[in-house]
């Protein structure tokens, strides 16, 4: 094996994990002065992070079951605003009671929120029905909260850029598969490139295990337990926006209850359930759970009973159990930060837990003043002010009389790039010529996420840019951007399976949802790249 | 779960799969670059509208509304009515001067009218069209249609009406600012048709200006009063007096039909059905052997039949192209059914000429290649537009019918 003990291998800290708290974690380590290695089995957000409702939560939620969690939400959600304003849409949430919910709960809810410190107002149902026309128009009641709506994709991202810029190394499609331990402290890992299949070592006094779900797999290998909860929560996208406020229902948390805008779409969720640690690489929504969503989504917006659905995802909250709820539902979503060494009496190693993607940056600066005690650094953290590369300047879109065509994709690259957008070509036609017609994504975009945003394949693509995220669901768009993968990574062959996986990823996420104009553009995308790409023959081969 | 009710959408941009055979259909898109085409116009940048308005794109107001994009939709997405109502509800650009002149046709039509010789000769003027093409940015190779010195009204008010009442079946005519201002000769014709076939013609009660002007140049709530006034009259035509309304423009009989209860939320599905276009009512009546024509001897002649966007849009091009060839001496050709892109209004606009010639080329070679005697089209814009963009004059169909049915015999015929 090579890679001896060497400059190139040996860090201060290293992160396992590519999701929002490795991301974060790794920045804020990085901010620090520290020689940060982050590694990543597959790509950024690729699991829990990516898979949530994308809401940034005002805390309300959790307000009368869970103060701690609440508190620390409308906290984080203010810092949000700031230091990731391209990531975020201040769209406000209502939280409306319905004749079937009891009205009493209103006012328990709104003295809760305001003891949290979230900004609650309880608003007429014939206001709540002008802001919001889409509203199930039946409402008793309506409180207006701070939520919003937060692209986890462009936060990952965005921290992991400034990680970057401050030093930090980053792997992705590495997988931890052993952590090396000496004399009963942890010292480093081995990691496998999934590309290679070689293996590597990494060596620092320090491992932070912020793997998610999948941490409990880590934790294992360093001989420690954690009681992991792994509840799955499926959510049903839809194609277009048809509420531009956040939709909760005013009760306590239950499946189905919130619908949230995000970008062009939006999204209704979740449902929880208790699943085991083999499921959890291979999450499939059922039936059931369609079912489930869509019958109480139309309690929130009866629109949603004739919306196009693009598709239907699962993900696994990595919640730490504490008794024995068989629905996860009332577990706290606090942080829970596991210093290792004082736990289990392993050290070189902790572990970042719980919590939520709205306090990622919380667990990041807990998790990181750790590694400072341990590490003996005496810095403090800067990330709740310190804005992420993509939200520091002010006023990222040139000013215009008119939005012509190349201003309005200009106005979609700004959106998902903030003040980065600025790196992205638009010189000739050529480069504003459009790869995603559903989310104005231009070959210019695609370029440069090729080019500075670590992407191997499509669908880190389509968590970079949101090509293939459309209507469309790849019909278009696939073929064009695997003909620019293929082109900057210089392997037709690798491009070419690297679409059909693509193909065949967006195909399970429809396939719960497949009826009417779905399954039609389905069908016609399956006729578009067997009968005229000829790619069944290709898999023949 | 009950799979049927999630099929249905109120949305109906969600019905695009995308194709883009709307793109390829849309007569904008290969000449003028900056509009974006009707997928990415309509459907698509719908999603966007509906995520925020900012998203609007006023490149949007390239689009001619030809509904060619609708005829070529397999699923029956209203593109066109989509880009329209973007238009309406986005749309930040208030409408000029030159917008208000060219939309109001019958404010323009009853004023220009009265002094038709002094205006005719006026803006025919080379400098006056200069004037024109500077300060109202109308293009100065524009010639705008003549105006008659007596309006087709006051023809019929003082020649025609007293003796409608006495043939055996009735029909209204939605004449339409052309016929009534700048060529009374096809409403004549209408009536010379018509009454040989035993049918009386009548005028609405009252009779706004369809509104197609209106909507195109962004004047909504004035073009919602008129279609209010014109589907009150057409109502009492038709529910109480059992007259169905008869027009012969192509475009305000799709206006009516179509647009206002598709652009201007105005219900029309009560008396629909029985707002129709001459050259289809007179082939209906003929196919169902109610009537008969009898034509006059008289030398061949050769003619061009162009489809108006807004014909092929109501699928009718078939009634008049079958009519004409009940003709004995027409030898008809019929021309590839293409945009000649006038657009109405559209391509009087100084921006526009260029994109409206370019659409028409094609049109314009084929008419030459054909070389008939001469075009024959239902729409009045489409004729103006072939005016002045080849040598060739151009008929209306009802017109063509006028001037080679033998009424005396057809009056006998249908008795």
């Amino acid at each position: 094996m090579k890679n001896c003990n060497s400059e190139n291998n040996e860090f201060d800290v290293i992160i396992i994990g590519g999701g929002i708290t490795g991301a974060g974690t790794a920045r804020d380590c990085a901010l620090r002065g520290m020689k940060v290695l982050l590694v990543e089995r597959f790509d950024f957000a690729a699991g829990a992070t990516g898979r949530n409702h994308g809401l940034l939560h005002s805390g309300a939620r959790y307000a009368v079951t869970d103060k701690e969690s609440a508190t620390e939400c409308i906290k984080e959600n203010m810092i949000l605003r700031k230091i990731a304003k391209h990531c975020v849409e201040e769209n406000d949430g209502l939280f409306i009671s319905l004749p079937e919910d009891d009205i009493n709960f209103q006012s328990k809810f709104v003295e809760s929120c305001q003891a949290a410190g979230i900004n609650a107002q309880i608003i007429d149902p014939a206001e709540a029905r002008r802001i919001e026309p889409s509203v199930n128009s039946t409402l008793i009641g309506a409180v207006k909260v701070p939520d919003g709506s937060v692209d986890p994709f462009r936060l990952t991202l965005a921290n992991i850029i400034d990680a970057k810029a401050n030093g930090a190394k980053v792997l992705v499609y590495h997988e931890v598969v052993e952590l090396i331990k000496e004399q009963g402290r942890i010292i480093g890992v081995t990691v496998v490139n999934h590309k290679t299949q070689e293996n590597n070592k990494y060596y620092a006094p320090l491992t932070i295990n912020a793997a998610g779900i999948w941490g409990h797999r880590i934790a294992e290998m360093a001989g420690a337990k954690i009681g992991m909860f792994p509840a799955k929560g499926s959510l049903l996208i839809f194609g277009h926006r048809v509420n531009n406020i956040v939709l909760n229902r005013c009760r306590k948390p239950a499946d189905a209850d919130i619908l949230v805008p995000g970008d062009t779409i939006c999204l209704i969720g979740t449902t929880s359930s208790h699943v085991g640690f083999d499921e959890v690489d291979n999450m499939r929504v059922t039936s059931e759970e369609v079912d489930l969503l869509l019958r109480e989504g139309q309690k929130l917006a009866p629109a949603l009973a004739t919306t196009r659905i693009l598709r239907a995802y699962a993900g696994v909250r990595p919640l730490v159990a504490a008794d024995n709820d068989p629905s996860g539902r009332n577990i706290s979503r606090g942080i829970v930060l596991l210093d290792h060494e004082t736990r289990d009496g392993i050290p070189g190693f902790a572990t970042i837990t719980g919590g939520k993607l709205m306090t990622y940056r919380l667990m990041a600066e807990w998790a990181t003043d750790l590694a400072c005690k341990k590490l003996g650094i005496d810095k403090p953290c800067v990330t709740m002010t310190e804005a992420l590369p993509g939200s520091r300047e002010e006023e990222p879109m040139p000013k215009g009389k008119t939005y012509d065509l190349s201003n309005r994709i200009k106005r979609s690259t700004v959106g998902r790039h903030g003040d980065m957008a600025s790196k992205i070509a638009s010189d000739n036609e050529f480069d504003n010529s459009l790869v995603c017609e559903c989310e104005d994504v231009s070959v210019g975009e695609v370029q440069y996420a090729l080019k500075e945003l670590d992407v191997h394949n499509m669908e880190d693509l389509r968590h970079r840019t949101r090509v293939g995220m459309g209507t469309c669901q790849g019909e278009l768009c696939a073929c064009r951007a695997a003909g620019l993968l293929s082109e900057a990574h210089n392997c037709a062959h690798q491009a070419k399976a690297d679409l059909a996986k693509f193909l065949n990823e967006r195909w399970k996420g429809m396939y719960p949802v497949a009826w009417g104009e779905a399954l039609r553009e389905s069908e016609y995308t399956q006729w578009v790249y067997s009968g005229i790409c000829g790619m069944n023959k290709m898999e023949e081969k | 779960m009950n799979m049927q009710q999630y099929n249905i959408s109120d949305n109906n941009f969600e019905q695009c799969i995308k194709c883009t055979v709307c793109t390829v259909y849309c007569p904008v898109v290969p000449v003028n670059p900056n509009y974006p085409g009707p997928k990415q116009a309509g459907p698509d940048g719908e999603r966007l509208r509906l995520k925020r308005g900012e998203f609007f794109d006023e490149a949007l107001k390239y689009c001619l509304n030809c509904k060619r994009c609708e005829v070529a939709c397999p699923s029956n997405v209203r593109i066109g009515d989509i880009i329209q109502l973007a238009r309406i509800k986005y749309s930040k650009s208030k409408p000029s001067l030159r917008d208000m002149i060219l939309a109001n046709t019958d404010i323009v039509g009853t004023m220009s009218s009265t002094f038709a010789p002094i205006v005719n000769t006026t803006v025919a003027l080379k400098p006056v069209k200069k004037v024109m093409d500077s300060v109202l940015k109308i293009d100065q190779h524009r010639t705008f249609p003549k105006y008659a010195g007596q309006t087709f009204v006051s023809w019929f008010k003082k020649e025609a009406q007293a003796k409608q009442d006495l043939f055996p079946k009735h029909i209204s005519f939605f004449h339409g600012c052309y016929i009534n201002y700048n060529y009374p000769q096809l409403g004549k014709d209408l009536v010379k048709v018509l009454n040989a076939i035993g049918y009386g013609v009548h005028l609405l009660e009252k009779e706004k200006c369809c509104g197609v002007a209106l909507i195109s140049n962004g004047l909504i709530n004035q073009a919602k009063k008129q279609a209010k006034i014109n589907i009150n009259s057409i109502r009492k035509s038709i529910n109480e007096e059992k007259r169905p309304v008869i027009a012969a423009s192509s475009t305000c009989t799709f206006t009516i039909r179509d647009e206002y209860p598709h652009l201007l939320e105005i219900e029309n599905d009560d008396v629909r059905n029985s707002i129709e276009l001459a050259t289809r009512f007179i082939y209906r009546l003929i196919e169902s052997g109610k009537v008969k024509l009898k034509f006059r001897d008289a030398a061949p002649v050769k003619v061009a039949y162009h489809t108006p966007c807004h014909m092929e849009k109501l699928g009718w091009g078939y009634y008049s192209i079958e009519l004409l060839r009940h003709i004995p001496n027409v030898e008809l050709v019929v021309l590839d059914s293409q945009c000649c892109g006038i657009g109405g209004t559209y391509g009087f606009k100084k921006e526009n000429y260029k994109t409206s010639q370019g659409i028409g080329a094609s049109l314009f070679r084929q008419i030459e290649t054909v070389d008939p005697q001469f075009v024959a089209t239902d729409c009045e814009t489409c004729k103006w537009q072939i005016e002045m963009s080849t040598p060739y004059k151009v008929k209306h169909p009802i017109s063509i019918l006028a001037e080679y049915i033998d009424v005396e015999k057809t009056i006998n015929l249908n008795k």
